[in-house]
């Protein structure tokens, strides 16, 4: 959904990154998007296929990670690593749970060519 | 060409990163002048503008306050809270599903300094507005009866971003499958900090208890250390 304004971020990271290295091009990036981020992998490389062109990174590859849920639990402390989305420590069964990570999107890395 | 070196280059930046930036400026100042911002999310027809319209009728003899509105299209929203005697700013995103920190920034500029309380009403979408910090002290995540009960686990984020869930229309909840106890269960199971209101702005019930907890908070932000 909002696809196209996350790349439009990451491409300011990227130009700055890229130009900072002297890169002539960028060929490859790697994204990390936590699974509550409301990103979409396929939606992103969508909106950065299509924003790429005629940029540095024309030609590039995405390719986006998504680690699992990280969340601690609020009741005993237990932290639990998961591929659904949990709402209930699976120590203690008690809800509300801390995410650790899962909220946000990350640029990883980029490979360029100098 | 032949001397083109490949490497790769650690970045390591959080993408929304200078929205974060920029939401943690717009909060410093907000708070600093005493003003308490509300982001109202939810989706489209959910009624946060009939909310801020019973709450402008309720806040405004004893308070200054504002309105910033989000939509795709129109001045609609703006004019219905101005019609109130409210001072609004309609920010209109041309397609984007939800309101960016740097967007409030622009219409801060011309919104009074010696306000009590701003509301913005984000984009309705119960999804994208989640992910941007527009520099609020409170997030409200509105759930009316007609959506369902079973929205909390379906679209986490809000509600796990939120700090007050407002459960909306409860006039209608008589007419309809609507379990009021599931939509809160659900929603505290997601995320236990959330206060929970529950109310009809057409007929006021549950309005005296939203008011009171919002005239708290703007009190707690003007005491320092609270």
């Amino acid at each position: 959904m909002h696809e196209l304004s996350v790349v439009a971020g990451l491409f300011e990271i990227l130009e700055e990154k890229a130009r900072e290295a002297g890169a002539v091009r960028v060929t490859a990036v790697t994204v990390r998007a936590g699974r509550l981020s409301g990103v979409v992998p396929d939606l992103l490389e969508s909106a950065f296929d299509a924003f790429k062109k005629g940029t540095i990174a024309d030609g590039a590859s995405l390719r986006v990670e998504t680690p699992p849920l990280r969340v601690r639990c609020r009741s005993c402390g237990e932290e639990s690593s998961t591929e659904e989305p949990l709402f209930a420590c699976p120590a203690c069964g008690a809800p509300g749970l801390e995410i650790l990570e899962g909220m946000d999107i990350f640029l990883q890395k980029i490979e360029i060519e100098t | 060409m032949d001397s083109m070196e490949k490497r790769e280059l650690l970045v390591l930046k959080d993408i929304l990163g200078n929205n974060k930036r920029i939401a943690g400026e717009i909060r410093a100042k907000l708070r600093e002048k005493g003003i308490l911002a509300v982001n109202l999310m939810s989706s489209p027809g959910s009624g946060k503008t009939t909310l801020l319209e019973a709450l402008a009728d309720r806040l405004q003899a004893r308070f200054r306050m504002a309105v910033i509105e989000g939509d795709i299209e129109t001045e609609r929203d703006a004019e219905r809270i101005r019609a109130r005697g409210i001072p609004a700013w309609q920010i209109t995103t041309g397609g984007a599903c939800h309101l960016e920190a740097k967007m409030i920034g622009k219409v801060l500029a011309e919104v009074p300094a010696d306000l009590d309380f701003l509301f913005i009403e984000n984009v309705g979408n119960l999804v994208c507005p989640a992910s941007y910090d527009l520099g609020e002290s409170l997030r409200f995540v509105l759930l009316s009866s007609p959506e369902g009960d079973d929205k909390p686990k379906k679209y986490p984020e809000a509600f796990l971003s939120s700090h007050v869930l407002v459960l909306t229309k409860s006039d209608l909840i008589p007419h309809l499958p609507f379990d009021a106890a599931r939509a809160r269960r659900e929603a505290l199971e997601v995320n236990p900090r959330l206060e929970v209101f529950a109310v009809s702005a057409l007929t006021g019930e549950g309005m005296d208890a939203l008011e009171a907890f919002l005239v708290g908070e703007r009190a707690k932000l003007r005491t320092p250390h609270a």
